[in-house]
């Protein structure tokens, strides 16, 4: 026995509502995200993300008090993402109550910005997201090349080498989102997680795709992720986190029950 | 009762107050301030990070008087970066001088793994803690319980009589320390739910004896 698996339900976030809705047996969608967060650390989820889809400045003002409220309210850690663009963002979400950064776009358009960030406060708090989509190559040896603006932008970047790039300047995690794959409830791109596992030497958070809890098993034995991320499957209460690590554990796959 | 939480400015140290506060804590202060914590009556000592910043910050906020004082006489609970910078010396940075309350070195995980493959670096996530030792701070919680870790370097102290919990990652390693007064977790027990609260709620009603 050793470390688990994680299972990590991510939310979206706008205006410091949780957005695209959250429904618990007992609840209805109430958008409230320390009530949602509370709920996701009771089931048993192992972390929690959330990812701010709005833009604007005003918004990152209410996401420093929903990190707070939600910080004070939860007792697993918590990472924060979306538009964060420097060192000083990420300071704010740290002392918010974040114990993790995913940092997307900013790395691209700055590299330096990881490195500068994991000195200051460390490997273990800063993630960077890597949404990658199939971009040449073959069936039998797939290429996948980073995309910005939800899978709409490509830039010319292998996404291999990118991870590899991103964890030598200091990340302490990837979080890879399969552009291809996210919301299709097809699954993981495992191929696509395997190879960024086997090639960088930080734990790996796979995203993008999970239609059932299958998909969680095949991640893991299939993907070679150290944890697992999904939203809808989880939301909209078709499973539940236990439910999940229950399926997880038939397979054979170390999870904290 | 004040406990103070240390606050050298790294990181999420206001999570553990949080923790704290909702296990029964009634006057904590997240403090860099050394006449607070010289004047609390227990101390925790939380962080994350690089040992060096951390050294370097107790320097510069004068800490480093107050906080050896702490651990000599008052329950004191060191918390990650915490339990690190108890030992002798760190390999961290180069190698940085810690504060050495415990004979032992910090190490980088790759020694205790060697060239294994499939371990990633930092062991992050749920492990579980094997419990060496009887101990206060370990009441009502079960041996082997999951706690939450996040570092890319851990503890070998040279005594192994001070190492009070264990966990296997690649190897096996110190999960926790303590002796008389002092008890250091490399886990984060303010985000460890419900194991990790019940071992801050035996802090709060410890009163510094190791043995039980």
């Amino acid at each position: 026995m050793g470390l688990a698996r994680r299972i990590i339900p991510c939310l979206d976030v706008d205006d410091g509502r949780v957005v695209k809705g959250v429904k618990f047996v007992d609840i209805r969608d109430a958008g409230d995200p320390v009530e949602i967060a509370r709920r996701y650390d009771r089931a048993g989820a192992d972390e929690i993300t959330f990812l701010d889809i709005g833009a604007s400045h005003e918004e990152r003002d209410t996401l420093v008090s929903m990190v707070e409220a939600v910080a004070g309210a939860v007792f697993i850690p918590l990472t924060v993402g979306g538009g964060i663009r420097s060192v000083a963002d990420v300071r704010r979400m740290l002392n918010a109550g974040a114990d993790k950064v995913a940092i997307n776009t900013a790395a691209i358009r700055d590299p330096s910005l990881v490195a500068e960030a994991a000195e200051r406060f460390g490997s273990q708090c800063i993630v960077v997201a890597v949404d990658a989509k199939r971009s040449g190559g073959t069936a039998d040896d797939p290429r996948w090349e980073i995309f910005t603006h939800g899978g709409r932008q490509p830039t010319g970047i292998d996404a291999l080498d990118w991870g590899e790039q991103m964890a030598d300047a200091g990340a302490g995690e990837l979080l890879v989102t399969s552009m291809d794959r996210d919301g299709t409830r097809q699954g993981f791109d495992n191929a696509l997680n395997r190879a960024l596992s086997k090639r960088v030497g930080v734990p790996l958070i796979a995203s993008g795709g999970v239609g059932n809890l299958h998909d969680l098993v095949d991640g893991v034995l299939e993907g070679h992720a150290d944890a697992v991320l999904a939203a809808s499957i989880f939301h909209f209460g078709e499973y539940t986190i236990a439910q999940a690590k229950a399926c997880m554990a038939d397979a054979g796959i170390e999870v904290r029950q | 009762m004040t406990i103070a939480v240390i606050d050298y400015g790294m990181g999420n140290l206001r999570s553990v107050a949080r923790a704290l506060t909702h296990v029964g804590a009634r006057d904590v202060v997240v403090t860099d301030d050394p006449a607070q914590v010289t004047a609390a009556e227990r101390v925790v000592f939380p962080g994350q990070g690089a040992v060096r910043d951390c050294m370097s910050a107790l320097h510069r906020h004068e800490l480093i008087d107050g906080l050896t004082q702490a651990i000599a006489e008052r329950p004191f609970l060191g918390i990650c970066m915490g339990m690190q910078a108890l030992m002798t010396r760190s390999e961290e940075n180069q190698g940085v001088e810690a504060l050495g309350h415990f004979a032992g070195r910090v190490r980088h995980f790759r020694a205790l793994t060697g060239d294994k493959t499939g371990i990633k670096i930092p062991h992050m996530g749920w492990n579980q803690v094997t419990q060496s030792a009887q101990h206060p701070l370990w009441q009502g919680i079960a041996d082997g319980e999951r706690f939450y870790f996040v570092h890319s370097y851990f503890v070998e102290p040279q005594a192994q009589a001070i190492v009070m919990g264990t966990s296997d990652y690649g190897g096996q390693f110190a999960a926790a320390i303590g002796a008389d007064n002092v008890f250091a977790t490399q886990f984060h027990p303010e985000k460890s739910q419900q194991p990790g609260l019940r071992l801050l709620e035996n802090f709060l009603s410890w009163d510094g004896n190791g043995c039980s």
